[in-house]
């Protein structure tokens, strides 16, 4: 599998950015962190907007930035497609014109996507003779994506292309995100400062602080480390877990998900047996239980646990995050009193409660 | 005195005199208006001062310097009479730079303006679609800077047919070469021939409005399509 590496120093009056990164080309990559971090500084940098003097860029085995042997390729002669913040269609253009004035410019032999093809899968059927600048904001991203894609490219960046929609439009753009990265095969680089998209989108994922890495792996590696208490926001810590839906009672109006652990209950869910969800179990939904219950528990979901790893325990600090393994990595956030109470070590045997299993594509708010 | 007694040579030479310093303008204030727009040098607002200076120069000022300097003995008139045979003052070309120089803010700062508000950002989607950086000025930047195009041609153009005093300093007053139509007003209301003046002037107001009233139809029907 092909790599997307990456080397830059970026230096401004009022930040320094400075990234080191290697991610798998392939599926959807989410560069997170605050307003400020720089994300969009990179994602630049990884375009050829921006210019690091002393940067290092490849897919793959194909160079496109290397400062020491001079090599650096501008954006027009880069095979990435760019879908900004805003939609920038050209407004002097219709929308057919505008989705293929990429597409004209790249040979012939090179043209994997098809106007009909990104037609269907973004529904612009009825918008193809309007002027580009008559058309509604999520309509014009909707064209903004279609346009990138015509250029077939080999690597799709995105900066925050949801932040200037409403609800509505976001569930929907999301949706069709999704169904790109399945049905083109295009890798994605995705930069936002939403939570909510990060759980939903990514596969990898690239936690930017003040300019640098402070975290980088698979989504759910990246949010199952005891330290990610550091990086990610409370009240978002918590396992992401990859389910598929197995089956739905009626009767008790709960659907089961199955997952490489085992199985978990929801309440009813609108999806077909076999379709994939991906969920979040907050560290803060889930309890231990030392000696199996001999009591009864309102709680549906109990699952057999091995403690992984006990997080760093700060004076002061009444919780402490314990990684546990359920088939799949799962966080627990207890109170330091309940680690001493149950005497707590690696290796030991427990039981999990789960509270609550969150639905990543409900939280878009 | 009939009207057909009047010379219409100054008009004739005026509109060409106009319409050749209006093309010369756009081939050279295209690329300094984009360089204007773009440029993070510091020799900028340097040259912003230099082209803003024939708004304020007397004309008689720019004439005579241009004089000088297009003349047998200024540099660019010698070297024109060592490849050419004749320096530039007095004739038709020596008006065409001389009237390029005092109309040039008149369609730089238009141009420059419609660069500037255009920005970077339809540039950069272009650049992301493959398209190289002339290409993307052909296909992106200048349609969508259609109407700053429209204002520096009727401005350039206008300008060019009211001046008086960089010509009469430059081109002098010879019939058919560099009398043009302002001279000849002005010559006319002199030697109290005020029927051809009348015609001469009534014929510029009549033709610089129609000139506007186009324009100005065209402009509403912008941006134009074009794919």
């Amino acid at each position: 599998m092909s790599e997307l590496t990456a080397r830059f120093e970026v230096v401004f009056p009022s930040f320094h950015l400075q990234v080191k990164a290697s991610v798998p080309a392939e599926g959807i990559t989410v560069v997170f962190g605050p307003s400020g971090c720089g994300k969009s500084t990179f994602l630049r940098c990884l375009a050829g907007l921006e210019r690091s003097p002393t940067g290092f860029l490849a897919l793959g085995e194909h160079v496109w930035q290397d400062e020491t042997t001079h090599i650096f390729l501008p954006l027009s002669q880069r095979p990435v497609g760019y879908v900004f913040q805003e939609p920038r269609l050209f407004p002097h253009l219709s929308v057919q014109s505008n989705l293929l004035y990429g597409w004209k410019r790249i040979p012939e032999s090179e043209r994997r996507v098809s106007l009909d093809q990104v037609v269907a899968i973004l529904g612009l059927d009825s918008l193809l003779e309007r002027r580009a600048t008559h058309l509604s904001g999520g309509e014009q991203q909707r064209v903004a994506i279609g346009r990138a894609l015509l250029t077939s490219p080999r690597l799709l960046l995105m900066d925050e292309p949801l932040s200037s929609l409403d609800v509505q439009r976001k569930r929907e753009i999301m949706t069709f995100i999704q169904r790109l990265d399945k049905e083109f095969r295009i890798p994605i680089i995705y930069v936002s400062h939403a939570l909510h998209e990060v759980v939903q989108l990514a596969r990898t994922l690239i936690l930017l602080k003040e300019g640098s890495v402070v975290a980088i792996g698979p989504l759910a590696e990246v949010f199952s480390q005891v330290g990610s208490r550091r990086v990610i926001p409370d009240g978002h810590i918590g396992a992401i877990i990859d389910t598929r839906v197995a089956e739905h009672d009626l009767e008790y109006g709960l659907t089961t998900l199955n997952f490489s652990g085992g199985q978990l209950s929801v309440p009813h869910q609108n999806y077909c047996i076999g379709e994939s969800l991906r969920v979040q179990i907050l560290a803060r939904d889930v309890s231990l239980i030392a000696n199996p219950p001999a009591f009864q528990t309102s709680v549906l979901n109990v699952l057999v646990a091995t403690v992984m790893e006990i997080g760093p325990i700060q004076a002061g600090q009444p919780f402490v995050d314990i990684k546990l393994d359920i088939g799949c990595p799962l966080l627990a956030t207890i109170t330091r009193k309940s680690l001493a109470t149950l005497k707590l070590h690696p290796g030991q045997k427990v039981h999990a409660q789960i509270k609550a299993v969150a639905l990543t594509h409900d939280s878009l708010e | 005195m009939t009207l057909s007694e009047v010379d219409l040579g100054p008009l004739w030479l005026t509109l060409r005199l106009a319409g050749v310093t209006v093309i010369v303008l756009l081939i050279i204030g295209t690329p300094l208006a984009w360089w204007l727009a773009h440029t993070r040098s510091r020799a900028r607002t340097v040259v912003e001062a230099i082209v803003a200076m024939p708004l304020v120069l007397p004309p008689t000022v720019l004439g005579f310097y241009l004089l000088v300097l297009l003349g047998p003995h200024g540099w660019i008139g010698s070297a024109s009479q060592a490849v050419t045979g004749s320096a530039l003052s007095f004739t038709f070309t020596g008006l065409v730079i001389a009237s390029a120089l005092y109309s040039l803010p008149f369609v730089v700062q238009p141009l420059h303006g419609a660069f500037e508000s255009i920005g970077r950002k339809p540039l950069e989607a272009a650049w992301s679609l493959r398209a190289s950086k002339l290409d993307t000025f052909l296909s992106i930047a200048s349609p969508m800077a259609s109407r700053g195009y429209l204002t520096a041609i009727v401005l350039g153009f206008a300008h060019t047919l009211g001046e008086f005093g960089v010509v009469l300093m430059v081109g002098g007053n010879i019939p058919g070469r560099t009398k043009v139509l302002s001279i000849a007003i002005y010559d006319h209301v002199e030697a109290l021939e005020y029927t051809q003046a009348h015609v001469l002037s009534a014929g510029l107001l009549v033709f610089s409005f129609l000139v506007l009233l186009m324009v100005y139809t065209v402009n509403r029907r912008l941006p134009i399509h074009v794919s």
